[in-house]
């Protein structure tokens, strides 16, 4: 972008590397128009574009003020008053609904889906990483694509068909547990670390996704450099590849957690609430399955679960800029 | 050096054949169990009986018709925004950048408790203004424009990427001053020139988009409609053979767009060098 020859030289470098500097705009438009024909610098031509494109994102701000705005306030004043069909008429403030939700079977639910989504994404990360090596130094370019394009699959392969593929493969009566005998061996896919088989499905493909691009920014320079000074391949990892990979693969790590942590479909479709997940506990409560009064309950627990994921992103997005900056 | 090689050689091989089975076996033991008699034969009941099965239909169309309206909604709202950011307003990028990162840090199922709690005003506060027709008509259960709210949020991060992606390999900016300097306007640069440079990455945004909804489960059951996710896993507790064999051919239907997306895209590419 910066060095390639460009039809419109002094304009249009003008216009890229002007990063923005507003000039005089007495009348923009015509500016624009005058500067257009005689080729002239034109910052107010800039300036005009702008206040214009302004008015192009505005449908994409009101959409999201009003579809992702408003129920974040509701969450947030929710979770902090009395449900309506409480006995004072709803609408006074209150810490109840937070304290409650981080008690009992809710707290429970919470550690579990946190335990849940802390194995899973380690067991993710510590298997995608070789097989995406594996894949992205593949010599057969077909099959790198179709891999790829499997793991896109895959990736995004949660939810319902998940959970019956698992229940028709490992359930109490699916075909490979029939098979093996593997209920006699102690076996149940109804339990955590059941699912916790099953979130891999698409944990690792998400893995492997993630961190590819990282695995093709490894420079062959650097493979070479390593063993002309006598590095085996294991100090080559050890020493090069892994420190590079490591915010790539910790970002990794932590975009995994969210995933796990907030999956509801395979588990609900799966499980049912035989495995404790704070998202099951919403949906339950969401169903009206609270006490009378708490209906603000499960408002409160998508506050406890927004601020886990709010933690996550806060490590992710830092360790995502570091790793860009690397493989740049 | 070479048995190096061959180590290598051998770690890739077993890795790639552990998770090959990992991936495999299921799908494989899916596809036997949705035609499995259990009498050691085979049946092919589950995929003939589809159609006749109760709420197949509607419930396949119903999830059409919502992926086809986000697409469209999704497109509109963000490629606008996308390209103003690009060509005249950068300091618009970081906005649209944290808006559509938002709803990644948000679970879904967070997002639907608001969505609940957002619904409820309706009767609680707004009974007697025009708001609570729109908190109604939104919840219609023939076309719930609710749901495309939701499903136009959740695919927000995944089609900002793709296109993100797409106008990173192409110089939109000189593109347009070359289009404007030919004379072109604004509207026709941006159709003519710009478009069809981001064909593959709008096609990819709305593959993502629609393989996003077709699968979405949380907020349709939340919410207490059924498009097809959700009829799968009623249908399940009833005919668990049929709901594999739907699950199976869900798969297989995702799995056959992507690669023709892909094929399409890499022709273009072809015919176009």
């Amino acid at each position: 972008m910066t060095t390639a020859p460009t039809p419109v030289p002094a304009t249009a470098s003008a216009a890229q590397s002007g990063g923005g500097a507003p000039g005089p705009a007495s009348s923009p438009t015509a500016s624009a128009v005058t500067a257009v024909q005689t080729g002239a610098p034109r910052p107010a031509g800039r300036r005009a574009r702008g206040s214009r494109a302004w008015l192009a994102a505005l449908p994409l701000v009101l959409f999201f003020a009003i579809g992702f705005g408003l129920p974040a306030v509701a969450i947030a004043v929710g979770a902090f008053t009395t449900s309506s069909d409480a006995p004072d008429g709803g609408g006074t403030f209150t810490t109840d609904n937070l304290t409650g939700s981080l008690q009992g079977a809710y707290w429970t639910a919470l550690w579990g889906s946190v335990k849940l989504s802390l194995l899973t994404a380690l067991i993710a990360t510590v298997v995608g990483l070789p097989l995406a090596q594996a894949v992205a130094t593949s010599r057969f370019r077909a099959f790198r694509e179709a891999v790829m394009s499997a793991s896109g699959v895959l990736a995004n392969f949660g939810g319902v068909p998940l959970a019956f593929m698992f229940v028709a493969t490992l359930g109490n009566s699916g075909e490979v547990t029939r098979k093996l005998g593997l209920t006699e061996h102690g076996w149940n896919l109804y339990t955590f670390s059941g699912l916790s088989v099953v979130y891999l499905y698409f944990l690792v493909p998400l893995m492997v996704i993630t961190i590819t691009p990282a695995l093709e920014g490894l420079k062959a320079q650097w493979r070479e450099a390593a063993s002309n000074n006598g590095a085996t391949s294991l100090q080559y990892w050890r020493h090069v590849a892994l420190p590079v990979l490591l915010p790539s693969l910790l970002g990794g790590f932590v975009l995994l957690f969210g995933a796990s942590f907030a999956a509801y479909a395979t588990a609900e479709a799966m499980v049912g609430s035989s495995v404790p997940l704070i998202s099951m506990q919403i949906g339950d409560a969401l169903s009206g399955n609270v006490l009378v009064g708490q209906g603000n309950l499960a408002l409160a627990l998508g506050l406890d679960m927004i601020v886990v994921a709010c933690l996550v992103m806060a490590l992710y997005l830092p360790l995502q800029r570091r790793s860009a900056k690397w493989l740049a | 050096m070479a048995r190096l090689i061959n180590r290598i050689r051998f770690g890739r091989g077993l890795v790639l054949l552990v998770c090959g089975i990992y991936f495999a076996v299921p799908m494989a033991a899916s596809l036997w169990f949705s035609v499995d008699d259990n009498k050691g034969g085979t049946t092919f009941r589950a995929y003939t009986e589809l159609l006749n099965a109760p709420g197949f239909t509607d419930s396949l169309v119903l999830s059409l018709e919502l992926a086809a309206v986000t697409v469209v909604v999704l497109l509109l709202l963000l490629v606008p925004a996308v390209l103003a950011a690009r060509l005249g307003a950068p300091r618009l990028r970081p906005v649209i950048e944290i808006m559509c990162s938002m709803p990644l840090v948000v679970p879904v199922v967070a997002l639907t408790t608001g969505i609940i709690g957002v619904l409820r005003w309706g009767p609680d506060y707004l009974q007697d203004t025009p708001f609570f027709q729109t908190v109604v008509a939104i919840q219609d259960p023939n076309f719930p424009v609710v749901l495309v709210i939701a499903y136009v949020l959740m695919a927000l991060p995944f089609a900002y990427r793709a296109i993100d992606a797409g106008l990173r390999g192409v110089d939109v900016v000189t593109l347009v001053e070359a289009a404007r300097n030919c004379g072109a306007g604004w509207l026709r640069a941006v159709f003519t020139v710009v478009l069809p440079n981001l064909r593959s990455s709008l096609l990819n945004a709305a593959v993502l988009t629609v393989a996003l909804v077709l699968g979405e489960f949380t907020t349709a059951s939340i919410l207490g409609f059924t498009p097809f996710s959700v009829w799968i896993n009623s249908n399940g507790k009833s005919d668990g053979q049929m709901s594999v064999a739907v699950s199976m051919l869900s798969l297989l239907i995702v799995w056959l767009v992507l690669l023709l997306m892909s094929a399409v895209g890499r022709g273009r590419k072809a015919a176009r060098s």
